[in-house]
């Protein structure tokens, strides 16, 4: 299992970025020895270079979709394509930003970042050039010797965008990686996220239950229904490319008809999701 | 500390904050006197009572010793040595097994620890024996080992190694268990072999708790050295120790007793100095905290 590649240059070949999910189950044993279904015949498809985000209730299989694609996990049913090849094990050529931090600690700015080259095999000298200038594109040139403790949350998302940008990615997996920021910051980083994603246009897979960032963002919005999950609808957002300013977005009528749009779909979904946690309790 | 400093710094050198940095220093340096002076005073009041109650043959000097002739046997032991020779001889020996043992018991507790927390069956499998070995009085091991081993260093170096193991081996092995899975996540999607995962995670992770066990650890080294002394030995503080019990020398028990703490704090203090130098990344209130 080698799970080292060569790195793909800037600009990877268009059919290998295609993520194809079809009739995707995912079950676990509860505690009580229950199978739970988690998520129920989930079949996406994400074109080469798209951006696509998933909305949903809490607790609908989000996040398990991402696992499997990443290969972290293992579906129960279905398979996994991603540019054309099965699922199995972890998949080459992925970025992953996780909701919670996933930053090293002991490792200063710099060795964060330098992590997805240093295990790519890259040399020393090259993964501190490249670490370098990937600090500097997401703003945090001159602090590479601090520690992640010594910095706001924002600055520290932005450290797991640079480390997850490094090895520029062909897919990139999101779960709901603004979710804990403030309001301000969070708009900032979404701002930032698009501008290098218009450079490096990756296939992105976004997971929030933000509905404004979903529709800011992304050219689909999926909404997932309450558990066990499954695809809902899928709307294409046809708002223009370059986006620029998030925050501008938000007050457009054709954002505002999308969003209603949206919501009207996902509405009965978080109620129905509401319902059930409510009736466990 | 260097934030505030810093902030100090970029303001305009105005009478104000001056002022304020002034009224700090002194704020600061007024708790640091009373601080010293309380410490102070707390040890004047314990001494000074033991000695007092002694004194005054309300606490019988015989059985409980009194300070001054603590000292007294203290001067002894430094200035004419003990019936084996030089007191520094003793230390040497004792300090030796210790840290031989230390060495030994931490090592292989690290080892296991690391081990059995990445491997779950193997945990599982071995985890009732080792709740078992662990309820053992392993001190008396001490015993076999000495009939086993003899008189020399080996069986001092035995015990310690096996006190020092367990703590170590708890932390190595809770330390592995408490790794962030998300790190772990990063990294295999980044592509990292099992062998990265330990390297770049696991051990740095568990290092913390590792090294905090190292504190604790090494005074259970100088107590496996000391017990395995007082059961059998030729050299050594221990023996020392044993030997003015024989005599009904309480003073010179105390008197080994003070001279194995020292011993213990110069250790305690090169294990923190390790500690900041290896855990230099953590937040400092994590170690002020741990410094108490």
């Amino acid at each position: 299992m080698s799970a080292r590649t060569e790195r793909k240059t800037a600009a990877a070949p268009a059919a290998s970025a295609r993520i194809e999910i079809t009739n995707l189950t995912k079950r676990f044993m509860t505690k009580s020895g229950e199978p739970f279904t988690a998520i129920r015949d989930v079949s996406v498809t994400v074109e080469p270079g798209q951006f696509c985000a998933i909305v949903g209730p809490t607790g609908c299989g989000k996040s398990t979709t991402l696992g499997q694609v990443s290969g972290l996990d293992r579906p129960s049913a279905g398979v996994v394509h991603v540019g054309g090849h099965e699922v199995r094990g972890v998949t080459e050529g992925v970025g992953f930003m996780f909701q919670a931090d996933a930053l090293f600690p002991w490792k200063s700015v710099l060795g964060n970042v330098m992590i997805g080259p240093t295990l790519n095999g890259v040399s020393k000298k090259d993964a501190v050039e490249l670490a370098r200038d990937w600090l500097r594109r997401v703003g945090l040139a001159g602090f590479e010797d601090r520690y992640p403790h010594q910095l706001s949350g924002g600055m520290r998302k932005r450290v797991a965008m640079a480390a997850a940008l490094i090895n520029s990615p062909r897919i990139l997996l999101m779960d709901e990686p603004f979710g804990a920021l403030d309001v301000q910051t969070k708009a900032i980083m979404q701002t930032e996220l698009l501008g290098l994603w218009e450079q490096m246009r990756p296939s992105v897979l976004f997971i929030t239950h933000d509905l404004d960032e979903a529709v800011a963002l992304a050219d689909r919005v999926l909404v997932m229904t309450s558990s066990p999950g499954t695809i809902k609808e899928s709307f294409e957002i046809d708002l223009p490319r370059p986006r620029g300013e998030v925050q501008a977005i938000r007050h457009e009528p054709r954002f505002l008809e999308l969003q209603s749009q949206i919501w009207s779909s996902l509405r009965d979904e978080v109620q129905r999701a509401y319902a059930q946690t409510a009736g466990a309790a | 500390m260097s934030t505030t400093n810093a902030v100090l710094d970029q303001s305009p050198v105005s009478d104000a904050s001056a002022g304020i940095r002034i009224g700090a220093m002194r704020a600061r340096r007024r708790r640091a006197f009373w601080l010293w002076t309380a410490r102070l005073g707390f040890a004047v009041f314990v001494i000074g009572g033991w000695q007092l109650c002694t004194a005054m043959n309300w606490v019988d000097p015989f059985f409980f010793g009194q300070p001054s002739r603590i000292w007294d046997s203290l001067v002894q032991l430094f200035t004419k040595g003990t019936e084996f020779g030089s007191i520094w001889g003793d230390i040497t020996v004792t300090l030796r097994e210790a840290v031989y043992g230390f060495f030994l018991g931490s090592c292989v507790g690290v080892v296991v620890g690391l081990v059995l927390g990445q491997n779950r069956f193997l945990a599982d499998v071995l985890g009732p024996y080792i709740k078992i070995v662990n309820a053992v009085p392993r001190i008396i091991l001490g015993s076999i080992f000495l009939v086993a081993f003899g008189l020399g260093t080996f069986p001092k170096v035995l015990l310690a190694a096996v006190l020092v193991f367990f703590i170590v081996f708890f932390n190595a092995f809770q330390g592995v268990r408490e790794v962030n899975p998300n790190l772990v996540a990063n990294l295999k999607v980044l592509g990292a072999s099992p062998l990265q995962v330990a390297r770049h995670v696991t051990i740095p992770s568990a290092l913390t708790w590792i090294i905090a066990s190292l504190h604790t650890a090494f005074g259970f080294a100088i107590i496996g050295a000391l017990v395995g002394e007082v059961l059998g030995s030729q050299r050594g503080v221990g023996l020392v120790i044993s030997q003015a019990q024989g005599r009904l020398d309480p003073n010179t028990v105390f008197a080994g007793m003070a001279i194995m703490a020292v011993v213990t704090l110069a250790a305690e203090y090169l294990i923190s100095m390790l500690e900041s130098r290896v855990l230099s990344w953590r937040p400092p209130s994590h170690s002020e905290s741990a410094g108490i």
